[in-house]
């Protein structure tokens, strides 16, 4: 893991990796898209820019009536009159005016900006939130959790930012400079051209600086993210830590991540600083040349005081403006990463949906059936899990599927509600193709009892009942007690109401595997599917949840997947799974009688030299 | 034919848009306390503990933030002086601007100079405050009792590690700059009052009226924002839900109910989201009519002008302190919540770095040498995490060198916590654990820990290659010796067999292995390890077949040659050991090999005839009742 810190740490760095990986013409289509979304919340978009527009142009007049104000004040000296104390008043209230108007209208634009960005973020959620739930298991199987989280998280974020702090601001600063540099021109073109010169060399400067943080900001989260995961695992793992004396080590590895990051850090902070540090200086560089050029300028009777402090008031005015060119570049450069990212997990397909005509799945007698069913999974189609797999189940039997790590019997299971669609073959339920009743119907028909399952961060009954969420207390009260899970939720201190899951009270892996069995048997499935999911409940407990599903059991198909040979023995057929292929089938009799890899397994699972004979 | 059992009343709700009266999507998370105090001494020594070695840079940090803060006093004065002194019409001055101009540059080179110290001494002392306070906590969790790790939500512990630290850089970052800003606030007041005492007068009267608006802003403001951050992070916790649930969500066809669940969540998310907007915008106007205010009474007080009081050079710096005025009030209510913020951080970061050191070594504590017997002995051994209740009562039992114990029982017997203390987990209460002949408590935990190789129930792998994880703080071990490990476990197959072979990236926590090689992978860790003695709880889960025989081929090869404890829950392991333990409720209540045991009739021959695989096959009842015990405290 240190070897991955350290490459990262050797490379160099291009602050514009991103932009470039980006490429221009895709971040351009991006921020189209983008824009073009924004738009579609018309009122708020046109308040935001008209406010935008005229809170620029109010902003404007500050420095020219404080200008005129100073000119007024300084005619009046020596002459006493109403007329320039009237003007006085004048230019007092107009002042006072154009702030409280400019603080309205930029209240109106950022308030309107920022609305917008929210509008757009949720409607951004919900679409991820969709999206999520409609990718097919082929794709969660490839491990994007962590992905997934950041594009729903922080790309949203970043995209949503996008209208007020890289569009507004854009209209903003083009109005706030652009009329700015035209009225200082206008008034004095060799004062204005000195008085503008810190813009292009501040526009720049932080620009760089902008793209460059954010290039190490990605980097600097690189490490500490590694940084994060160090000391995860070490608390985690802390029993191993201590069983191995391995504290020192432990620390060791600790210094070097963290060093690492702290690098970076502080090579940050240095940008910052320098950078800061410049653009402070070249723009009062420029103030200084105005007050000394502009100071010539009055003593030789070009300019009034009045125009020198329109002119050095209006530097005020834009010095902020111009230093945020730099963070605007950088939300455009925001917006277009996280924005491609986004769109490219919006757009993704959907490999398991719904066909054009699908219909509703109508059971009648419940069968099962293979036939010829081949499978692989996408992306390695060349590596056949499951080849000519064929057998059929009906209401009431149970069929049982053993064999090998690695041998495919999982896969079977995950066929059976089209988590993967088969490669070839057909499986169908009552004569109708999964392929071609609604997704919906087929998933309420079969339930899987998962291996490893997960808990919802809820309560007890929540979680039983969480595929039918209408569900009365009798109803989850059965189906825990066939799971034999009633007695145990009885003795948790708020019993069914008992919050359980990541942050609640944690359960073993037994009682995981009840609570999904009792889970399953809430949604009345037509067919239900035990997917090694009695692996962690004791052999005991395991037939007394057997009998307690008899008569559940009757009115349905049941698969069980298995390597514990108690568990699958009474099953009506066996079926042994090799290599993808179903090599022998049969009763547990028949097949203890006639199949070598049967009893093989048999005999694995049987006491070793034990004289008192298995059973 | 009948429709599928999903009854079409249950679906109409979500047609509706009512929600199931069971559903909830992103759970509730318990927050911790976010603001404290403002102000706390305790926590501020302590933070300023780990400042104290680098008071230096603080110092010259702190001298840079006011020399910053006098420039900007500065320039308004130089552009009056200017004003006054060469261009008014009266006095009309080359060498006064000149004067001016120089005395302007040599003021921003100062401030160049000090912006810079300012900027970077501070982010980076800060930077490595922060790595310091993490090193420490970090360090200070590798010391604490098990027992505290083992009842602590390594998720609560990583968010004092990563969350709380930050809210403490903010905090130091911003008390540095809140010294320039003090400084700068009372440095305008202090000149516009010395520039004309009326005029100052007139101009701060409107600070006042700013102070009393904020203080009724604030606390409602305040509420908006953290209503603002909850709701955020509750949408976010449900579309995490989503992502790591989708398997189970999918399968049972959940989708519809959970997206109205979660539209409501986002729903509500925006409408705090944008009332807090609005309180974060409502200031604006506020301020700016306050400085529209001010300017007006300065452009008015110019007329007194006329009454020759004063100049317009005055009316110039005047309306150029006005526009920096507000700047520093308004950093300085945000340090507010910044402060409480760290406070509450500060106070878990405390309790991480108070938290008892149970276990330490002796002074005068011996290194257990590689030559020492490997033997074991517990005399009178008694033993509880809760002293009144002790799980193991006065136990003695005696493991010779190269002897391999099993130990059995049932679960709450006492047999792990019997491990644990051989490896000096916890220490007795009564009694003493001898290795090799030592007391534990006289050895050094070092040494202790390299002759005790030690392989828990749950393999645990980390992050890494292969080669990584089998070496792990053996540094010093060879490539090949490595390798001839994984061999003896019988582990080299199937490594050699995955793209990389022994430098294959393990995926998270080595999710990409069965539990099965996973557990010959710590096996393969113990023999690197090369401990004279050897403690083991052997895996309960239900290991395929074939896998088990791997494994238990290599726990045969483990313990050649090594004493080894061994909690035992496969009756091959059981059979196979020199001399079997069986433990009741903490106490030992039968010794001897397999037959001795059979023949004496007691719980062992019942729990063998009982005619399971494994001995766990018999506990779950037990180990329910044990689990709720547990969830009660």
């Amino acid at each position: 893991m240190n070897s991955h810190a350290d490459g990262a740490a050797n490379n160099p760095r291009n602050p514009f990796a991103h932009v470039e990986a980006a490429g221009w013409g895709q971040g351009l289509r991006t921020l189209t898209r983008i824009t073009y979304m924004n738009l579609r919340h018309r009122w708020q978009v046109a308040i935001a820019i008209g406010s935008t527009f005229i809170a620029a142009a109010l902003q404007l007049l500050i420095p020219k009536l404080l200008g005129q104000a100073v000119d007024q004040v300084r005619m009046g000296e020596g002459i006493s009159g109403g007329t320039v104390e009237q003007a006085l008043w004048t230019s007092a209230l107009l002042l006072l005016a154009v702030s409280v108007l400019r603080g309205l209208f930029t209240l109106a634009q950022n308030y309107f900006a920022e609305s917008v960005g929210h509008h757009f973020a949720y409607e951004l959620r919900l679409a991820c939130y969709d999206k999520i739930q409609r990718l097919s298991f082929s794709f969660h199987d490839q491990g994007h959790s962590a992905d997934l989280i950041t594009i729903c998280m922080l790309d949203i974020e970043g995209v949503c930012w996008y209208f007020s702090t890289a569009l507004v601001r854009a209209v903003l600063l083009a109005m706030l400079i652009g009329i700015g540099a035209y009225m200082l021109l206008s008034t004095n073109l060799e004062l204005g051209v000195v008085a503008l010169s810190f813009v292009p060399f501040v526009a720049w400067r932080s620009s760089r600086t902008q793209l460059k943080l954010r290039a190490t900001w990605d980097e600097l989260q690189g490490r500490l993210s590694v940084l994060g995961r160090v000391m995860e695992e070490n608390l985690c793992g802390i029993r191993v830590v201590r069983a191995f004396a391995a504290q020192a080590y432990e620390m060791l590895k600790f210094e070097r991540v963290s060093q690492n990051a702290l690098a970076l850090a502080q090579e940050r902070a240095d940008i910052y600083a320098r950078d800061t540090s410049a653009m402070t200086f070249s723009f009062f560089f420029a103030m200084g040349l105005v007050l000394w050029i502009g100071g010539s300028k009055v003593i030789a009777g070009e300019i009034s005081v009045g125009t020198l402090t329109t002119f050095l008031t209006f530097m005020t005015v834009l010095q902020m403006p111009v230093r945020q060119i730099g963070l605007m570049i950088n939300a455009f450069a925001r917006a277009s990463t996280c924005g491609s990212r986004l769109f490219g997990f919006l757009d993704l397909d959907i490999t398991i949906k719904d066909a054009p005509h699908a219909r509703p799945l109508e059971i009648s007698e419940g069968t099962v059936r293979f036939d010829n069913v081949s499978f692989a999974y996408p992306g390695a189609e060349n590596r056949q899990i499951l080849r000519n797999i064929s057998f059929q189940a009906r209401k009431g039997e149970t069929v049982a599927i053993v064999g090998p790590p690695g041998s495919g019997k999982s896969t079977i299971a995950h066929l059976i509600p089209r988590f993967y669609d088969v490669t070839g073959g057909t499986i169908t339920l009552d004569g109708q193709d999964i392929r071609n009743v609604t997704l919906s119907s087929l998933r309420r028909a079969v339930a899987v009892v998962q291996q490893d399952p997960f808990l919802f961060t809820t309560t007890v009954e929540n979680n039983v009942a969480y595929g039918d969420p209408w569900a009365n207390e009798p109803r989850i009260e059965r189906a825990s007690e066939s799971a034999q899970l009633h007695n145990y939720i009885l003795g948790l201190p708020a019993g069914y109401k008992t919050v359980v899951g990541e942050r609640g009270v944690s359960l073993s892996g037994g009682q995981r595997q009840r609570l999904t069995i009792a889970r399953a048997m809430m949604l009345r499935p037509s067919v239900i599917v035990f997917d090694d999911s009695t692996a962690a409940i004791d052999a005991a407990t395991e037939q007394r949840i057997r009998s307690a599903m008899r008569r559940f059991a009757k009115d349905r198909v049941t698969i069980i997947i298995a390597h514990r040979l108690s568990s699958v023995m009474h099953a009506d057929q066996i079926l042994f799974v090799e290599n993808g292929e179903i090599v022998e089938r049969g009763t547990h009799e028949e097949l203890l009688v006639k199949a070598r890899r049967y009893e093989a397994l048999h005999n694995l699972q049987t006491r070793p030299r034990d004289d008192d004979g298995a059973n | 034919m009948s429709q599928i059992p999903d009854p079409e009343s249950e679906r109409k709700g979500v047609r509706d848009g009512t929600r199931p009266p069971r559903a909830v999507v992103g759970s509730h998370r318990i927050e911790d306390e976010v603001f404290g105090r403002a102000f706390d001494k305790n926590i501020v020594r302590r933070i300023w503990a780990f400042v104290e070695p680098y008071r230096t840079k603080a110092v010259i940090a702190v001298v840079a933030v006011l020399i910053c803060a006098g420039v900007q006093l500065l320039i308004p004065l130089i552009i009056r002086y200017a004003v006054e002194h060469a261009i008014t019409p009266g006095s009309r001055d080359g060498s006064a601007l000149l004067a001016a101009a120089g005395a302007f540059f040599l003021a921003i080179l100062v401030n160049r100079v000090a912006s810079y110290m300012q900027q970077s001494v501070i982010g980076k002392m800060v930077e490595v405050v922060l790595f310091d306070i993490r090193r420490a906590m970090f360090g200070h969790l590798q010391k604490v009792s098990l027992s505290f790790m083992d009842q602590t939500e390594v998720g609560r512990l990583m968010s004092r590690l990563q969350g709380d630290v930050s809210s403490i850089q903010e905090f130091l970052e911003t008390s540095v700059l809140s010294v320039g800003d003090i400084a700068l606030l009372f440095g305008i007041i202090f000149v516009m009052l010395w520039l004309d005492l009326s005029l100052g007068l007139l101009t701060l009267s409107v600070l006042p009226v700013l102070f009393i608006v904020r203080m009724f802003w604030l606390p409602s403001a305040r509420n908006a924002f953290m209503a603002a951050t909850e709701t955020n992070s509750a949408t976010n916790g449900a579309l995490a839900e989503a992502i790591h649930g989708v398997r189970a969500v999918q399968s049972m066809d959940r989708q519809q109910v959970n997206f109205l669940l979660y539209d409501d969540k986002a729903h509500a998310n925006l409408k705090t989201q944008l009332t807090a907007a609005k309180y974060a915008q409502v200031m604006v106007p506020i301020v700016d009519t306050l400085t529209g205010l001010a300017m007006a009474g300065i452009v008015l007080g110019g007329s007194k002008v006329l009454n020759d009081r004063i100049d317009v050079g005055v009316t110039i710096a005047f309306l150029f302190y006005i526009q920096r005025f507000f700047d520093p009030i308004r950093s300085l209510t945000l340090q507010y919540s910044v402060m409480q913020r760290a406070m509450a951080s500060g106070k878990r970061l405390t309790e991480v770095l108070d938290l008892d050191i149970e276990i330490h070594d002796r002074p005068d504590a011996k290194a257990l040498s590689p030559q020492m017997d490997g033997s074991i002995e517990f005399r009178n051994v008694t033993f509880g995490y809760d002293p009144k209740h002790p799980v193991l009562k006065n136990i003695s039992l005696k493991v010779s060198p190269g002897e391999t114990v099993a130990l059995v029982g049932p679960t709450g017997s006492g047999k792990s916590s019997a491990i644990a203390l051989v490896h000096r987990f916890y220490d007795v209460q009564r009694g003493q654990v001898l290795v090799g002949g030592y007391d534990v408590r006289d050895l050094t935990q070092e040494s202790l820990g390299r002759q005790v190789a030690m392989v828990l129930q749950e393999p645990f792998l980390f992050t890494g290659t292969i080669f990584d994880n089998i070496r792990y703080h053996r540094t010093d071990v060879r490539r090949d010796r490595v390798i001839e490990a994984a061999k003896a476990v019988g582990a080299h197959d199937f490594i050699v067999s995955l793209a990389g072979g022994y430098d294959a990236p393990l995926g998270e926590r080595g999710g990409n292995l069965s539990l099965g090689q996973r557990q010959l992978i710590s096996f393969a860790r113990a023999l690197v390890a090369d401990a004279k003695i050897l403690v083991l709880d052997e895996a309960t889960a239900n290991i395929d077949s074939y896998t088990e025989m791997l494994i238990q081929k290599a726990l045969t090869k483990l313990l050649e040659g090594r004493t080894g404890l061994v909690i035992a829950h496969r009756l091959a392991t059981i059979r196979n050991a020199d001399r079997i333990i069986v433990l009741q409720n903490g106490e030992v209540i039968e010794t001897g090999n397999h037959d001795q045991l059979m023949a004496m009739g007691g719980l062992y021959f019942k729990l063998y005839n009982l005619n399971y695989a494994s001995f766990d096959d018999l506990a779950e009842e037990q180990l329910d009742i044990t689990a709720q015990r547990g969830g009660q405290t």
